[in-house]
């Protein structure tokens, strides 16, 4: 990642304009040809530092208010087969691999999980107890009592 | 109420928005395909509403975590007394983005993101010398998350009159 790859992510990662021709508004605002921008950007998604370009739905906002950041401890050996079965799930927003503090933190593996209601959240909690099974000797569900901060991810400009 | 054209392009744009000149044209003609017969104009305004009623927080890219410097998940186990006072600390850094209450013996959450992984422990040390609580340093080493879009479900309310936003979604560390 270079000094323009940054600018880019500085100049898009608030969202695209939603104009007809977004992506010259963009290039005009770097002062860089429309092309370099667009292969730039195809060059990320290529290697994965850009996800998906899409619309990024606000899902509280669309009645999915119940979530659970659950945590579990996971056989080391296993982990990476099952975390990846976890991440596939459509509930699981995020499913990361985190180191264990022994012995006050045994968990290694962390998912997201998103629903409706408590009681779909812990349906699909069960569903993941039963896709661990013997794989994994304990979990916990922490949900969330507060927001005590909330600010968005933000690469800072370096000219500014 | 959602229209068929706001609840297809929550459900099917979250990932896949061409990369050329006019996006909007291009998803016009792949709606039109579909049955909805819009015009580019049509999807503008028809995104630019959702985003204005907060169903959508943004059309563009969506960046991994890692590309944009250095950052973990933390966690302090602190005294209930003592939790508004440590929460102001916390919240004091400008490289704390997200900071939450959870219900447990761990019950502060916060990421924080810096420029490199070594201001991310600079400081995760200050904020362990202005509590004097230890802090659970959790960085993430691997990412098993599968972009295949969250399939989204409208047969209830279809939204929440909140001004909360999803605590989680965007919580990328």
């Amino acid at each position: 990642m270079d000094d323009l790859d940054r600018k880019i992510i500085t100049a898009t990662q608030s969202g695209l304009p939603l104009v007809k021709n977004p992506y010259e508004i963009i290039a005009k605002t770097l002062n860089i040809e429309v092309t370099l921008l667009k292969q730039r950007m195809n060059n990320m998604l290529e290697n994965g530092q850009i996800r998906r370009i899409g619309a990024v739905p606000n899902h509280y906002k669309l009645g999915y208010t119940a979530n659970a950041m659950s945590v579990w401890d996971v056989s080391d050996d296993k982990i990476n087969e099952l975390g990846q079965q976890l991440g596939a799930l459509s509930f699981v927003s995020h499913c990361y691999e985190r180191p264990r503090f022994l012995p006050e933190w045994p968990y290694n593996l962390f998912a997201m999980v998103h629903g409706k209601n408590k009681e779909e959240v812990m349906q699909q909690i069960q569903q993941i107890v039963t896709l661990l099974g013997k794989d994994c000797s304990a979990y916990e569900l922490l949900y969330s009592k507060q927001i005590l901060k909330k600010t968005g991810l933000r690469l800072k400009d370096k000219n500014t | 109420m959602l229209t068929p054209l706001e609840k297809c392009l929550l459900n099917d744009y979250q990932q896949g928005i061409p990369l050329v000149s006019k996006p909007y044209a291009e998803m016009a003609k792949e709606l039109t395909r579909k049955g909805f017969s819009v015009t580019s104009s049509e999807v503008i305004d028809c995104l630019s509403e959702l985003k204005e009623k907060g169903l959508i927080s943004r059309v563009g890219p969506v960046f991994k975590p890692k590309t944009v410097g250095g950052s973990t998940l933390a966690a302090l186990a602190v005294p209930v007394e003592r939790m508004e006072e440590v929460a102001q600390i916390v919240n004091s850094f400008s490289q704390v983005n997200h900071n939450y209450e959870r219900e447990h013996h761990y019950n502060l959450w916060f990421v924080v993101t810096a420029s490199s992984q070594d201001d991310v422990l600079l400081v995760l040390d200050q904020i362990e010398q202005q509590t004097n609580l230890k802090v659970l340093n959790l960085p993430m080493e691997n990412d098993y998350h599968i972009n295949l879009g969250f399939p989204l479900c409208f047969e209830e309310a279809d939204f929440k009159d909140s001004e909360f936003e999803s605590p989680m979604f965007k919580t990328d560390h």
